[in-house]
């Protein structure tokens, strides 16, 4: 497994009961997900609440991703009481905070991560977005930009997963259209030009379009569905993210 | 791994609401998102209403969707029928964006609301019910084609309306004469100017409708083979998910009349199905009725079964008052 998801399997159980199997390997898999999708939300976050050089966070994030393991935290997760998400922040706060308090970082727990963090990208990102911390001061601004790169995180390993399912498919056309109008920041971009540029018909710009768009949402959702720790916090989650229902 | 701007993200989650600035519309809340555009619930502040405002997702420069949005509008304006959810309005955003408003619906999908129906004939009703919708539509030249659970709804007071109409084919065109409706004949330039065609059947394969629901023909992207035989099709599959009670029921043994109705409904051959709606729904209203369907030839047995049931309480009586009768006789001879 990769940061980039490409590996992602194709039946996506929740990824807490994965988390509680008593088969190493589904446990191994159900943290590789987790990691993969939260790690990112979790640096920018720590860095930016608790305004840590790259290195400290790069530690602290690890290290938060080696206690989760060591104290079985998943396993004290309520879905009743809270979101998924909501719970392992408030555990990275906690952890953050008390490493940072007693001083005593250690890199640890380097061999738990299965996952290839990318520090340099996310550090990249970050700079990117020149995010000010003082501008983000209250706890429920730090709570909105750490929701806001869950998304960023769960969406950009979709749209790798879109990409390879694409190349599966030899539908890499549909992918390039996708990218270069629904990814791209450019703002006048027109079917027409796509058309042209592609050597298209329009059609089949749109059509081309109208399914790489549902594909990804559906990969989309199919992830969150996996991050959930249950029925209701997927209904929810999903509304939330794409405004409808899924009832 | 691609980075995504804020402005992306939102894109992603298609939560650009549109503009109803200059219009008599307030925005409420997202309702659904279709593959071209997106519905909304939204107040019109002159009649103070609630409506259903369906408007594209991007705005659209070459005006492909904006044709296809407008086609959809139109048509459904032609169909005004109690089965077929009333168009209100068309207009334009600020943006260039058209939009068109509609009824708004209170209800649930018939995915979710057959659960509710215990009774097998109520259950059949309610199929009859989107039977005379698409019936009324195939009669003025209108095919559906993406007809499915998600696409009926139950309204608050027992409604049953036909949604969707974004993947609707004309047929024939149609005037009103006086009274009459006039049905021309089929025009191959109607076919060829489609829009939805290209949505049906994409040189790369790529073909819209609901799988287990569409077709063979429409499947396979056969478009001049679409006829009211392929909604037929549909209408079977449809026919036998509301006559098992949904998809998440124990599928019980339906009876071998209504199995042979949906099997003729939704036969792989065009025409070995009903050839028309109003033909199959006959068919249904007749085993309702506990009278013989012409799906489905019955032996003897199954014919008096039948008879049993659908005069039960007569031949109940007859019988009683026979054994009285003898009873009677019996004791009389004594």
């Amino acid at each position: 497994m990769t940061a980039t998801g490409e590996s992602f399997p194709l039946t996506r159980l929740s990824v807490l009961a994965a988390a509680r199997s008593q088969d190493a390997a589904e446990r191994a898999r159900a943290l590789d997900i987790l990691f993969a999708a939260y790690w990112k939300p979790v640096y920018k976050y720590i860095c930016l609440k608790f305004s840590q050089s790259a290195q400290d966070a790069q530690d602290l994030t690890q290290g938060f991703f080696a206690e989760l393991l060591e104290r079985e935290l998943l396993s004290r997760f309520d879905p009743a009481k809270s979101r998924l998400r909501s719970y392992l922040r408030l555990c990275a706060d906690s952890f953050a905070l008390n490493e940072i308090k007693a001083a005593s970082r250690k890199k640890r727990g380097g061999e738990f991560v299965h996952v290839a963090l990318d520090f340099f990208a996310a550090e990249a990102e970050l700079r990117a977005q020149a995010v000010d911390p003082a501008s983000i001061a209250s706890p429920e601004s730090l709570e909105d930009f750490f929701e806001k790169e869950w998304i960023r995180s769960l969406f950009s390993s979709a749209v790798e997963e879109l990409r390879g399912v694409c190349e599966a498919r030899e539908k890499q056309k549909a992918f390039q259209l996708f990218e270069a109008y629904d990814l791209s920041d450019e703002e006048n971009v027109s079917y027409a030009e796509l058309a042209a540029s592609f050597a298209l018909p329009l059609t089949e710009v749109n059509n081309q379009l109208a399914w790489a768009r549902r594909e990804f949402r559906r990969i989309a959702l199919e992830r969150l569905h996996a991050l959930c720790g249950s029925e209701e916090e997927f209904a929810r989650e999903a509304k939330t993210l794409f405004g409808v229902s899924t009832q | 791994m691609t980075f995504l701007s804020d402005k992306t993200l939102e894109r992603l989650r298609g939560f650009e609401p549109p503009d109803l600035s200059g219009t008599r519309y307030t925005l409420r809340e997202l309702i659904a998102r279709g593959g071209m555009g997106v519905i909304y619930a939204a107040d019109d502040e002159k009649l103070s209403r609630r409506v259903a405002l369906k408007v594209l997702d991007t705005p659209d420069a070459n005006g492909e969707f904006t044709r296809r949005l407008m086609r959809e509008a139109r048509i459904l304006a032609q169909l005004e029928h109690p089965g077929i959810v009333p168009v209100h309005d068309v207009g334009a955003l600020p943006d260039g964006r058209v939009f068109y408003t509609m009824k708004f619906v209170e209800g649930l999908r018939l995915d979710k609301y057959i659960a509710q129906l215990d009774s097998l004939p109520q259950r059949l009703r309610l199929f009859l019910r989107v039977c005379d919708a698409v019936s009324f539509a195939h009669a003025r030249g209108i095919l559906h084609r993406d007809l499915k659970p998600a696409n009926i709804m139950v309204g608050s007071f027992g409604e049953v309306l036909v949604m969707d109409w974004g993947l609707a084919k004309i047929l024939r065109e149609h005037g009103v004469t006086g009274n009459e409706t006039v049905l021309s004949s089929s025009r191959k330039a109607d076919s060829e100017n489609d829009p939805t065609q290209s949505a049906v059947i994409t040189g790369h394969g790529t073909v819209m409708g609901t799988p287990g629901y569409m077709s063979p023909e429409q499947a396979r992207g056969e478009a001049g083979k679409i006829d009211v035989r392929s909604d037929i099709f549909s209408l079977g599959a449809l026919l036998k998910f509301i006559a098992v009670g949904g998809a998440e029921r124990k599928s019980p043994a339906l009876p071998r009349p209504l199995l042979a109705i949906c099997a003729q409904a939704s036969a792989e051959s065009p025409n070995a199905r009903y050839g028309s709606v109003s033909a199959l729904a006959a068919d249904l209203s007749l085993y309702l009725d506990g009278l013989p369907v012409s799906a489905y030839s019955e032996n003897l047995f199954e014919r008096l079964g039948r008879l049993y049931k659908r005069h039960q309480i007569a031949i109940l009586l007859i019988t009683a008052y026979l054994i009285m009768r003898a009873l009677v006789l019996l004791l009389f001879r004594r």
